[in-house]
């Protein structure tokens, strides 16, 4: 597109960016603070994940770009669409061809590749958010990996409801150290993250924040010896391709109260579907 | 600008040969003791290496100040001229660009809050391979990794366990040789290898 920088950012805010996201990566599950650009997207659309994207991307990457799984919404295509105008760069829906991924709330069912990047789009970065409204106070409960507050939350579900009650963002601890912010992405894919091959990016772009995930670091979800983690799916299985095992969104088929579970992950879905015999 | 460094121009194609370096450092520094390819500048000036050329333009600018150890000194105006990046003390620079491993305890490492106010050494070295053998473990290494490059220190296993140390605060490396780059993030331990 004419008039417009590779990528639509400015090479002094990639800088910017690219200088944060090695320290992010030297420091896995570390949020760090970065100056955020307007961009011609409102937040809520991705704007953390879509400047993350726009440092590392180049002109030989293949984009693959999610939302909730599926690379048909208006959000997924708005964004691909964006960086092939303004970067020039092939799009594509299949994972297994794409370079970078940018996600919200969903990570592919294929398994990722050392050869890819995945960016997540976050809403909302501070895993202790909840818990402690004050920006000051959360900095300091990471730098002495004061997590007790959180442990006791999750306990207080477990006596409560017999189990821990979240579904989605479920709070994990990478290399040990930090406590992290998965996005809110469901708690079944939160094992894909451990030592996952790929690099894992994570940008909040109305909090003003960026972290990452090195390849092969291990990410474990907070549990109980008592109340182990357990990625848990409905208890279906997909109504278009068949699959047991995939996370599965029920949708409305009809006026009359029908339902059915499919995939959530269309490419993963219509893959099946196409080398089904 | 002197002359003699006029004579060596910067990236030939700043916005893509600056992704594809960056891209190169990102890696390196994601998969520590991997070998990555910058894309630099045709002609650095001498003494600087291609890639150790290509990180300054890549990452450094007036936002980010870099110290120029030693015999880099000299470069100033070209990494002025190229970057609008001032000099300054060790200590208070983002990069500090050097071709002998500096004393850490001279480098800023952050803070608990704040481990990312920390410099990023760049270290240009005669080769990143056939030096003694390092074994890395850590985060972006699958189990463990050899890492042999020239130039370290006799003693430089025991400088890192002092860096690591101070996990989340530390320095991070980024190694030149020639045109290739290879990152040691301060989260990965470093053993001597018999
Ligand atoms: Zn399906």
């Amino acid at each position: 597109m004419k008039g417009y920088n590779f990528a639509y950012l400015d090479e002094q805010t990639k800088r910017m960016l690219r200088r944060t996201l090695l320290k992010a990566v030297a420091i896995p599950g570390h949020q760090i603070p970065f100056g955020a650009r307007e961009m011609p997207l409102p937040y809520g659309w991705g704007t953390g994940g879509i400047q993350v994207t726009a440092a590392v991307l180049g002109r030989a990457d293949t984009l693959k770009v999610i939302d909730q799984g599926a690379d048909d919404t208006t959000n997924a295509v708005s964004i691909r669409r964006f960086f092939a105008r303004t970067a020039g760069v092939a799009t594509t829906t299949r994972t297994a061809s794409a370079t970078i991924i940018q996600t919200r709330h969903r990570i592919p069912e294929t398994t990722l590749t050392e050869a890819q990047i995945i960016v997540y789009q976050v809403p909302q970065p501070e895993p202790l958010y909840q818990l402690e409204p004050s920006r000051t106070e959360t900095r300091r409960m990471h730098a002495l990996a004061d997590y007790g507050a959180m442990h006791v939350r999750l306990y207080e579900q477990v006596a409560r409801y017999g189990q821990i009650a979240i579904s989605y963002d479920y709070p994990v601890m990478v290399n040990g150290r930090h406590l992290m912010a998965p996005s809110p992405i469901p708690a079944f894919d939160n094992p894909k993250m451990h030592r996952m091959r790929a690099l894992q990016l994570f940008g909040a772009g109305r909090e003003k924040r960026i972290y990452a995930v090195p390849p092969y670091t291990a990410v474990v979800s907070l549990d109980f010896e008592d109340h182990p983690f357990r990625a848990s799916r409905a208890a279906h299985v997909c109504a278009l391709c068949g699959d047991r095992a995939s996370y599965l969104d029920e949708v409305v088929t009809d006026d009359r109260g029908g339902r059915m579970f499919i995939c959530s992950d269309t490419d993963h879905c219509a893959s099946r579907r196409e080398s089904a015999p | 600008m002197p002359a003699d460094l006029l004579a060596h121009p910067g990236f030939a194609d700043p916005v893509h040969d600056a992704q594809a370096s960056f891209r190169a450092v990102l890696q390196a520094l994601a998969r520590p003791g991997t070998l990555w390819r910058v894309a630099p500048p045709a002609d650095p000036p001498p003494p600087l290496a291609p890639a150790a050329a290509a990180v300054l333009l890549t990452l450094v600018d007036a936002d980010a100040p870099v110290h120029l150890a030693g015999r880099f000194a000299a470069l100033a105006p070209w990494v002025a001229f190229h970057t609008g990046s001032a000099n300054a003390e060790p200590g208070a620079a983002a990069f500090v660009l050097s071709d002998a491993l500096a004393d850490f305890a001279t480098l800023a490492a952050g803070t608990d809050e704040v481990p990312e106010a920390s410099t990023t050494l760049i270290l240009q070295v005669p080769a990143l391979d056939g030096g003694p053998k390092l074994t890395l473990r850590g985060p972006g290494i699958e189990t463990t990794r050899n890492f042999a490059p020239r130039g370290l220190p006799a003693d430089f296993a025991a400088r890192w366990a002092a860096n690591r140390r101070l996990y989340p605060r530390g320095i991070d490396l980024v190694l030149c040789a020639g045109s290739t780059v290879a990152g040691l993030p301060r989260s990965i331990f470093i053993a001597e290898s018999s």
